[in-house]
């Protein structure tokens, strides 16, 4: 091809010294590149398939053994601990390979090459020894070139490179360098993106595409573009999603939630909601609020809605039971042990009050501060966790008015409470006045509970809450 | 011993804030004052900043011709080596209890009991210049200088014994490409009571490749004499440091939690922390062993087999006599537990789900109940 030009060739070389980095680090060959622009360009196809270029050859790249290098104070021997690539493993210089122990010092030993791990030496707890090989690493193909002779200083294949510019110390590896120089590129005007400021070659890339204008091969995760336009129609470029399915095995909590679950609907549930007006008691809480922080005891809503509950069970306590498996025997259980449905940071977990029959209001809201602070930090206990006979799950506090909650069996009945809405209401001088308003919807075992059971336990409940008051009365 | 702030030191390196490449301002300020000996003292107590600290100089800093001394102490927690397993070296049960944190530092060697009473030294040199008898030498020196008649000793596994027989300090180091840092322990006054406590292992029948902490006596500088406490001997250190090495080195103030001066620690200090590191990193390990169960009528045993690999539960069999509790609820059980972490809590919520399904009876329940707790316990 005598019409190659030396512009042109110097340009090719950049592309094809850009390929080689392109091949290196396996990233999907996307296209050729756009050539048009160029005044003495030679379209040359399937270059980017091809490894041959008429004045170059490619040598492979030789399987170099990685030996274990001198530690200090006359360690012969030391424990691979553990191994941070396996065989098949894309390896640069600087990388780290594997952790060794000798003499209470953890030594990391990072690589010399850029290349690709080939063999592993030691299994993890052997003995190395060193100035032995511990890895054999195939480091990357030499493009050679017999024209165009740059003159390049020796280069020393150190593990620290660095070069004294300016005062300033650039760190960049042996191929980073001879891309530089063949460049006329000082490193020192280059700005290094690896770590500690390293330079890579796709920094002398990008520094080259700013300053000569040359049109390089496109950024590997560039969009696939179509081929240029030969008539005047407008062609839409469709990026290509590049996601993947990911699959993961069920197992721990999930695997046991999938259990509870499955057995929660072969119980017949029936659904109740009604609506509560707790204008009454968002007065109370403001009253007592500042009297339990005094206390240190933050007060929400839930310590009322759980005491109320446990006033309802006490009237009726088909609620608080539990059936056994062939729904032969009712148990009614004694204690009240009212679960709160909690979002932490281990999933939603249930963590019960237990005996709330003989807990007064502020007693409930110190167990629930304590719960929250262990739930938060994902510190619950199974004694905690179990144990539970009756559920309350504020599925408000996110949000959301009605619901349809779930058994958690062995329980008969759960409550969701919704958002308290700031809504118009009709009072009982037909005024219409602001109301807190708070939607509540229970489910139970249709199986040994009605809905007339469901329904005045319900009324009862939310009569003690619209008038807290009636609370007092029944607190023992 | 001059005590300088870290912004005191700044300020009089103000050539750093115009350095033409984006670098770290700590680091920047080192290179500046064109020293080639530096002593550093942490203003944190918090264990988890204070290793990342450690490794973002070690990370950050140029070594090549310069030495560093960091001093720093914590509040209670427990240290183990890069390679160990925390079930083996210290009791999680106490710990827990006492709200004493587990870390896992990057260096190797035991485990080490922390708390305000017990000094921390780390020298940071160039893999050159990686040499810890002579950073021993600093620290023995400067005790002798404190109290000359004082018996105090470095061993040829880099422990140094107080009167031959107590050991008053423990090394760990940890080499880079291209730096290398060698810390120590110094009981000054320490909680002894507690150390034991804490050091303890409870957990039985674990077979672990990982490295083992050999237990030693160990003593206290301030019984040895009131006056030794831990500023006292801190100052001392840092002054021996100074004329081993022949620096004229200050004491500079550092805070960890600095994120400007030191970009990328909080980072640093959250890996630390994570469950990944300090337990998920053990080296694979198997715990057998056999345990009672009770209940008000009857006692039997049981037998738990584990292989745990990065902290995660990959085989469980729980055998417990089929006339004390039904095989496929052991059985079942067991399988509940493989592939969560080896951890009280996840199984504590595994064990709670799990106790809803199994069939009402309450004897069963007990019983199962018990089991539950007895496997999350060994945890």
């Amino acid at each position: 091809m005598a019409a190659v030009t030396r512009g042109s060739f110097t340009f090719i070389r950049r592309l094809l010294l850009a390929h080689r980095y392109k091949l290196c680090c396996s990233r999907v060959q996307t296209g050729r590149p756009d050539y048009t622009r160029h005044p003495h360009t030679v379209f040359i196809p399937q270059l980017c398939s091809s490894r041959f270029f008429h004045t170059s050859y490619v040598t492979s790249g030789p399987i170099l053994p990685f030996k274990l290098s001198d530690i200090g104070e006359g360690i012969m021997e030391v424990t691979v601990k553990e191994w941070y690539v396996k065989e098949g493993d894309k390896v640069s210089q600087f990388d780290s390979i594997c952790e060794v122990q000798s003499d209470k010092a953890s030594v990391t030993i990072t690589s010399r090459y850029d290349g690709v791990i080939k063999k592993l030496y030691y299994e993890v707890d052997a003995t190395a020894l060193v100035g032995t090989p511990l890895v054999d690493i195939e480091t990357e193909p030499e493009v050679v070139h017999e024209e165009d002779v740059v003159e390049t200083p020796a280069m020393s294949n150190d593990e620290h490179t660095h070069q004294e510019i300016k005062g300033h110390k650039t760190q960049a590896t042996p191929a980073v360098r001879r891309l530089a120089m063949e460049n006329n590129i000082k490193l020192s005007e280059v700005v290094g993106t690896g770590r500690d400021g390293r330079i890579l070659k796709e920094d002398i890339l990008n520094f080259l595409a700013k300053q000569t204008g040359a049109i390089l091969p496109p950024t590997p995760f560039h969009e696939i573009q179509p081929p240029p336009p030969a008539a005047s129609l407008p062609v839409v470029s469709r990026p290509v999603f590049t996601g993947k399915d990911s699959t993961e095995h069920l197992k721990g909590f999930h695997k046991a939630m999938v259990k509870t679950m499955t057995a929660a609907l072969k119980i017949p549930h029936f659904g109740y909601k009604d609506e509560v007006d707790l204008t009454r008691l968002v007065q109370l809480r403001k009253e007592l609020k500042g009297l339990s922080e005094a206390r240190g005891v933050k007060l929400s809503y839930m310590p009322f809605f759980i005491k109320a509950a446990s006033l309802g069970l006490l009237h009726f306590p088909i609620l608080n039971a539990s059936v056994d498996e062939a729904v032969q025997n009712i148990t009614y259980k004694a204690s009240h042990n009212i679960g709160l449905a909690m979002d932490t940071s281990q999933g939603l977990l249930v963590p019960n009050v237990k005996n709330v029959q003989l807990l007064s209001v502020f007693e409930i809201a110190v167990e629930l501060n304590r719960m929250q602070t262990l739930g938060a930090t994902g510190q619950l206990g199974t004694a905690d966790l179990t144990g539970g006979t009756f559920t309350l799950s504020n599925i408000g506090s996110i949000g959301g008015t009605y619901a349809k909650p779930v058994i958690l069996p062995p329980e008969v009945a759960i409550g969701a409470l919704g958002k308290i809405q700031v809504l118009p209401r009709f009072n009982s001088r037909d005024e219409v006045v602001k109301a807190h308003v708070m939607n509540v919807s229970w489910s139970a075992d249709h199986r040994i509970i009605d809905g007339a059971t469901m329904a005045r336990f319900s009324n009862l409940w939310r009569d003690y809450l619209e008038n807290p008051a009636s609370m007092v009365l029944d607190l023992k | 011993m001059i005590l300088r702030t870290f912004s005191n030191l700044c300020a009089q390196s103000q050539a750093c804030f115009r350095s033409a490449r984006a670098k770290s301002t700590l680091s920047a300020v080192i290179d500046e004052t064109g020293k080639s000996g530096l002593i550093l003292k942490s203003l944190s107590t918090d264990i988890f900043e204070n290793l990342a600290l450690e490794d973002w100089i070690h990370n950050h800093v140029d070594l090549q011709n310069r030495n560093m001394l960091f001093l720093w102490s914590n509040a209670p927690a427990v240290v183990i080596g890069r390679h160990q397993n925390p079930w083996q070296e210290c009791n999680l049960q106490v710990m827990r209890q006492k709200g004493i944190p587990l870390a896992r530092r990057r260096s190797g060697g035991g485990t080490v009991f922390h708390d305000l009473g017990n000094v921390n030294l780390t020298f940071f040199t160039s893999k050159k210049n990686y040499d810890r008898h002579r950073n021993l030498q600093v620290v023995t020196s400067a005790l002798k200088g404190l109290r000359p008649d004082m018996d105090v000793r470095a061993t040829e596994r880099f422990d140094i014994l107080l009167n031959g027989q107590h050991k008053i300090s423990g090394t760990a180091a940890k080499l880079g490409r291209t730096a290398a840092y060698h810390h120590c322990t110094l009981l000054c006054s320490a909680d002894r009571a507690l150390l034991s406590a804490v050091l303890k292992s409870t957990c039985q029948g674990i077979k672990s490749n990982a490295t083992q902490s050999v237990p030693s006596p160990v003593k206290n500088l301030l019984d040895e004499d009131p006056t030794l406490d831990c500023d006292t001997i801190m100052d001392s250190v840092a002054s021996q440091y100074n004329t081993e090495f022949g620096f004229s080195s200050p004491v500079t103030l550092v805070d960890p939690s600095d994120e400007l001066s030191l970009p990328g620690i909080q980072r640093m200090a959250r890996e630390l922390l994570a469950w990944e590191w300090t337990f998920g990193r053990t080296p694979k390990f198997s715990i057998c062993t056999t345990f009672e169960l009770k209940n008000d009528t009857s006692i039997c045993n049981a037998t738990l087999n584990m292989d745990i690999k990065n902290g995660i539960i990959e085989t469980c069999d729980i055998e417990v006599p089929s006339d004390w509790l039904p095989v496929e609820l052991s059985r079942e059980f067991s399988l509940h537990l493989i592939g969560g972490k080896l951890c009280p809590y996840e199984t504590s919520v595994i064990a709670a789900e799990f106790l809803r399904t199994i069939p009402q009876n309450k004897e069963l329940e007990r019983k199962m109940y018990n089991l539950c707790r007895r496997v999350v316990f060994m945890m």
